[in-house]
């Protein structure tokens, strides 16, 4: 992983104001030289809108868009040097794959020779692995050929920012893993800064070094993804990176790195914090589903909860559990292929018993 | 019934009708062009080249007609396109509908009555009245050229801007971002992706406006006052006032040859031109 040496792109209380909607709310965000960062949110939620406020089609109506330490807020799109990959790749349909990839080069001043041209649109078309398309048209190209094009025609002009707006959402499942490997590989091979905007968590775990969970106009939480995922700070933040299983409670004894929280049942649990927390505050406990352990009576531990099993999903390397508990509700738990050996497959309907480590018992903001 | 037989079905009313209206008439209007007049006029039986031997004689209406119908096409496109543009770009969406109402408004008045309106805004007490005011004096504008391409280019402008809305409206605007993105200044987007992408309108609306306008008469004998005509007003005086129809007959075969010769020429050029078809959806 690259790690953020010198920042390229910053955003400085960014607020941008449509109407009566706030799109973005007071953006703080500075974007390293050569890592991958991802919005990450539900649509709505302003990811988009910070990346076209970094790409020039929109104004900050408050705030500043900062790129290699200049104030951008009124450099038009045209000129700034950021290039965009966009959600449905807007390739120009009467001209041919060269011509699109040429498309950018074509327009700087002083102009560019024909032949450097053409060389490096070769290149790039190379570089995608699409060798030898140059003359065709856009409309010969498959989904997932013509989205390589839009990625070629963008970093052909070796932009400081590479902006990807929801890149994969037009592609199969199948398409997107590979290419997602492919981004991946590109951007460490270019050492382009990428600026991803997605909704799927999988896409924005997978792929980049730092990720930017947003929600309602207003960034949440910012962290590689091992932090996001280990550390959320919110229940949104837990929700939306991974799954997980959420219960309310409320603090009882908030002694510094041990908590004791007191679920609506009446029953008391201990853990960790992420956020500073008070005596008395109303919270969200979360256990993620792979840090429950799923046992038999006589194996349980002390403080094992009862469960009963409600469903099972065999996926492969994981089942799936649904168990509930009278007090608590329903546990979401993944058991891997071998703890299911050593435990034994449970069946719908049978009892069992549910723990985990105190470490994995978050508390975290409502 | 076969797919076959559904597919003579749908096309017989049409057929019919071209046959009936286009065809036949076609032939027949051939067949006279190669006769002659009778005592009383109207068309005797004879086979001669006569007809088309005294074309020369109607020269003129020839020559207003092949320098005035491209000129007021050309007219129309330039008038046509920045408002097309503006609808279909610029505009508010909530506005949109009711300038394009606005567009066709005029359509609810009949050609006549508002092409006599401008022999009024054109006429001696209109618009030369108005220049005089501020000293220009002895401007004429009816029974000119001008006044004719003034109402030719007003009849037909709706015919041309639907069509370059029409392709502009489905114009994937973010292809121009897209543009804008690349480094494209907005005059660069403008010629290197609007435009290119709107041809298939401009075509269209030039192809319209220029057909109907080789066939029009009624606002050259409004306008032009008998000075300024075309060859459509030459086939009204043929064929109604001195009811020579073999020679009309020629006169009117030569309009549509030359019709079919430029056109012709035209879709050429244009196929050329837009290397793509527009029915080839952007994704």
């Amino acid at each position: 992983m690259s790690v953020a040496i010198q920042t390229i792109a910053e955003l400085r209380g960014v607020t941008k104001i449509f109407g009566d909607v706030v799109a973005a709310d007071s953006l703080d965000l500075a974007i390293g030289e050569g890592e991958f960062l991802s919005f990450l949110g539900p649509s709505g939620c302003g990811k988009t809108t910070a990346l076209r406020m970094l790409a020039g089609f929109e104004k900050p109506t408050k705030g500043e868009v900062l790129l290699d330490g200049q104030v951008v807020n009124d450099l038009d799109a045209h000129r700034r040097p950021v290039n965009m990959v966009f959600q449905h790749y807007a390739l120009f349909p009467h001209l041919s794959v060269s011509d699109n990839i040429a498309y950018g080069l074509r327009q700087q001043r002083p102009r560019i020779e024909r032949k450097i041209i053409s060389a490096k649109v070769e290149q790039a078309l190379e570089t995608v692995r699409l060798g030898g398309f140059g003359p065709r048209r856009i409309w010969e190209m498959s989904g997932g050929q013509q989205q390589r094009v839009a990625l070629a025609r963008a970093i052909v002009n070796e932009p400081k920012l590479l902006l990807l707006d929801e890149p994969m959402a037009a592609l199969d499942r199948k398409l997107r893993k590979e290419m997602q490997i492919e981004l991946q590989n590109l951007q460490r091979q270019l050492g382009i800064t990428f600026v991803l905007v997605t909704h799927d968590q999988e896409e924005a775990l997978s792929m980049s070094d730092r990720i930017c969970v947003m929600e309602g106009g207003r960034i949440v939480q910012v962290g590689s993804p091992r932090e996001l995922y280990d550390t959320p700070r919110s229940r949104y933040v837990a929700g939306f990176v991974g799954t997980s299983n959420f219960f309310d409670a409320t603090v009882t004894d908030a002694s510094p790195n041990h908590i004791t929280v007191q679920m609506a049942s009446g029953r008391q649990l201990h853990g960790t914090p992420e956020i500073p927390i008070d005596t008395g505050q109303a919270v969200c406990v979360s256990i993620r589903p792979e840090q429950i352990a799923l046992t038999r009576a006589e194996r349980a531990a002390e403080a094992a909860l009862p469960v009963t099993i409600h469903n099972r999903i065999f996926l492969g390397e994981h089942t799936e559990y649904l168990a509930r508990n009278e007090a608590l509700g329903d546990f979401l738990v993944l058991v891997p292929r071998q703890a299911e050996l050593n435990e034994g497959t449970f069946n719908a309907g049978e009892q069992a018993f549910v723990s985990w480590d105190e470490g994995a018992l978050l508390i975290l903001e409502k | 019934m076969t797919q076959r037989g559904r597919n003579a079905l749908l096309l017989t009313p049409a057929g019919l009708w071209l046959l009936v209206m286009l065809v036949l008439p076609l032939l027949v209007v051939f067949v006279f062009s190669f006769g002659e007049r009778g005592a009383a006029g109207g068309y005797v039986p004879a086979f001669t080249l006569e007809q088309y031997a005294n074309l020369p004689a109607r020269w003129t209406a020839f020559k207003n007609t092949l320098i005035l119908a491209p000129l007021g096409t050309i007219a129309a496109l330039l008038i046509a396109y920045p408002l097309a543009y503006f609808l279909a770009v610029r505009c508010a969406p909530r506005w949109r509908t009711s300038m394009l109402i606005l567009v066709i408004v005029p359509f609810w008045t009949s050609i006549l009555i508002r092409s006599y309106a401008w022999i009024f805004i054109l006429g001696g007490r209109g618009l030369p009245a108005l220049l005089e005011t501020i000293g220009i004096n002895d401007v004429r504008f009816i029974n000119t050229p001008f006044a004719v391409l003034v109402g030719i280019v007003y009849g037909y402008l709706p015919l041309m801007v639907f069509p370059i809305f029409v392709s502009l409206d489905k114009l994937d605007k973010r292809l121009l971002e897209a543009s804008a993105d690349l480094g494209s200044t907005p005059w660069r987007t403008f010629r290197q992706v609007t435009l290119p992408l709107s041809t298939p309108g401009v075509a269209t609306g030039c192809m319209l406006v220029f057909i109907l306008l080789m066939g029009e008469f009624l606002i050259p004998a409004i306008l032009g006052g008998g000075k300024v005509f075309f060859v459509g007003n030459a086939l009204v005086d043929l064929f109604l006032q001195s009811r020579n129809w073999a020679y009309g007959s020629a006169v009117a075969m030569t309009l549509v040859i030359i019709m079919l010769i430029t056109v012709s020429i035209y879709m050429k050029f244009i196929s050329r031109l837009g290397g793509h078809r527009d029915d080839v959806s952007l994704m």
